[in-house]
């Protein structure tokens, strides 16, 4: 039924209009002065040499996606796990515990053989 | 009133949920202790120890006796685990005895290996190695551990992800790294096929469950051409796996690139897991599915063994030659498939114990006799070793007459059999073709007793001296050798020990 979807789309319309709205207003009082440096495409704090395409990217951000997947892994069971906690009790509880202690393992191991450090 | 009513069956689903849990817990005990070894090795890598390789290898052999320990504890008590995922029978016990067993003397070996003409005085294998080799140790575990397709693809795939890494351990040699990037790329694409094989059978049956897809099957027409490419999809996944022959273009290059312990391991410990899932799924639980697939292994027996016999003899590095060898052994094992039944299964089960001791061993002989990676490990490194080395020459003669199948050693049972299997199920051709390429094979082995006995040492063995028996590759030396002589003096009792192993409900 479509009209069951009228609260998805009222949503829609909110997030539309409260995303217009502020860019409206901030673009009316923040003060406009554009220049070569802040316009350039901004990644993570690093300055970039050539088009993305052509160089070469530090292997360094290689190491940290792995991290991030690891981490986000863990958030994602993390969540469902929190919403059932009550009737997983004790052994829920645990369980998680031996979960996060693994994670941990691989977390000291990466961060002491220096995974963590940004060598330029 | 109702509320505390709720309570109470949400507290009776809590402790049913304990007992379940803590009897699962109890029956991977031994896989559990792996993955707390594999931890733990980890982490005292990290601390810098002056005698850090012997610590990290005792602690390995430590918890891998006692994961040993706790699986003979458990043998006593079949059951299943983890909701019928998990399996602890006589069939995986026997299996994980063949995995301790090679895990435990590749860890002993390991130690000996010194890849940089000893430049390094402490070997190469710092830290991590122990770690991933445990960590591999415990993917075979689960294979041959686990009754359901999933379960048995995350073993696959723990076991196959450390191997990509060791392989390629010699970071600076140039071989060891192609050697782990095509292994890693052929691996991927293998595991994509058994994936896809494996989501083909879920499809049909609706489970993942071997058991249940049993029964499912058992509904099904066997014409079904989803059913046909389901098995014959699993089936290649599998062989690429042992390196049958049209998928075994990787076993050469991966065998000679990576480093010597850990071509020993992959070519016991991983070959047999390898088999125990083909075993585990066509031959036990799937066996209805047993006329889909006996013609075309039936073939790839066959050519695979003559493939691997007759291309060994061609080889001039040793590590590539048994390669090849590992091939045609390969295409043997494949044989005792073909026989089906208990004495099949029996026979293959005994050719993986002694095929075991006898790699072990020769391998063992290599890493002593290896100068550096640079120099390759030419079958000239054998020559004159009689007259320089008696004892160690002596031992390589019962290796190598066991993996050409000579009658006192135990690699003559292990060939005589799958034979005798194969003989009793009527397949006499197959038979006599099996004995006359184990003679073209039997060739390259005694090639290199030849070299042993009779050529004079070459003059490079004039630094022979560097041959270092350390008490741990003495160890090996002796497990392999009286395993393998004794699986030939003993074969009926090994063989009465393998039979109880498997399950009764078969053939």
């Amino acid at each position: 039924m479509p009209i069951d979807f009228l609260p998805v789309f009222l949503m829609v319309a909110v997030v539309v209009t409260l995303a217009a709205f502020i860019l409206t207003v901030s673009r009316l009082l923040r003060p406009d002065n554009p220049y070569p440096e802040k316009n350039r495409p901004y990644e993570c704090g690093i300055d970039h040499v050539g088009e993305a395409s052509a160089g070469l990217f530090k292997v360094q951000y290689f190491v940290i996606a792995i991290l991030f997947v690891v981490f986000d892994v863990e958030t994602m069971f993390l969540f469902p796990w929190a919403m059932v906690l009550a009737d997983l009790g004790l052994f829920g509880y645990i369980e998680m515990f031996i979960f996060i202690m693994m994670l941990l393992v691989g977390f000291i191991y990466a961060w002491i053989k220096g995974a963590l450090e940004w060598e330029v | 009133m109702s509320d505390i009513a709720e309570k109470q069956t949400a507290a009776d689903l809590a402790t049913v949920d304990l007992t379940a849990i803590s009897q699962s817990v109890l029956a991977s005990g031994p896989e559990i202790i792996i993955i707390i070894g594999a931890c733990v090795a980890l982490m005292l890598s990290l601390v810098p120890h002056p005698r850090q390789n012997q610590l990290l290898a005792g602690v390995s052999v430590f918890m891998i006796l006692l994961a040993a320990c706790m699986s003979y504890a458990l043998s006593d008590f079949p059951q299943t685990a983890y909701a019928g995922m998990f399996v602890v029978d006589g069939f995986s016990t026997f299996f994980k005895v063949i995995l301790y067993l090679g895990t435990t003397l590749t860890v002993l070996m390991s130690g000996n290996y010194r890849p940089n003409n000893g430049l390094i005085k402490d070997g190469v294998f710092q830290g991590e190695y122990y770690a991933l080799l445990l960590f591999a140790l415990l993917g075979t575990m689960i294979m041959v551990s686990s009754t359901d397709l999933l379960l048995i693809y995350i073993g696959l795939e723990l076991q196959a992800l450390s191997i990509y890494v060791l392989t390629g351990f010699l970071k600076t040699d140039l071989r060891s790294n192609e050697a782990s990037l095509k292994y890693i790329i052929l691996g991927a694409f293998s595991s994509g096929i058994i994936l896809y094989g494996m989501s083909l059978f879920y499809g049909l049956t609706g489970t993942t469950n071997l058991n249940d897809m049993a029964v499912a099957l058992s509904t099904l027409d066997l014409s079904d051409p989803m059913l046909i490419l389901a098995t014959l999809f699993m089936l290649v996944g599998l062989l690429f796996k042992v390196g049958a022959v049209p998928f075994h273009m990787w076993v050469p290059d991966i065998y000679q690139g990576a480093p010597s312990p850990i071509t020993a391991y992959m070519s016991v410990a991983s070959k047999a897991a390898a088999f125990a899932v083909i075993m585990r799924i066509f031959m036990q639980d799937l066996s209805v599915l047993q006329p889909i697939w006996i013609l075309n292994i039936t073939g790839i027996a066959v050519l695979t063994m003559t493939l691997g016999s007759f291309v060994a003899l061609a080889q001039k590095n040793i590590k590539r030659m048994l390669a090849y060898s590992s091939i045609a052994h390969a295409g043997f094992l494949m044989l005792g498939l073909v026989a089906g039944g208990r004495d099949g299964m029996a026979s293959i089960m005994l050719y993986l114990l002694i095929y075991t001791f006898m790699t072990i061993g020769i391998f063992a002989v290599i890493i002593l006799l290896n100068k550096g990676v640079s120099l390759g490990e030419p079958i000239e490194d054998f020559s004159g070793l009689a007259k320089t080395h008696p004892g160690l020459a002596f031992m390589s003669l019962i290796f190598l007459f066991s993996l050409a199948g000579i009658p006192p050693t135990g690699g003559f049972f292990a060939k005589f059999y799958v034979l005798t299997a194969l003989v009793d199920t009527g397949h006499v051709i197959l038979a006599v073709i099996a004995v006359l390429l184990s003679a073209v094979a039997a060739w390259f082995y005694i090639r290199i007793i030849m070299l042993m006995y009779v050529q004079p040492p070459a003059p490079v063995l004039t630094q022979a001296a560097e041959i270092q028996l350390t008490p741990s590759i003495r160890i090996v030396l002796l497990i392999a050798t009286i395993g393998t002589l004794l699986t030939g003096v003993l074969p009926a009792w090994f063989l009465g020990f393998v039979a109880d192993s498997i399950p009764l409900a078969l053939g």
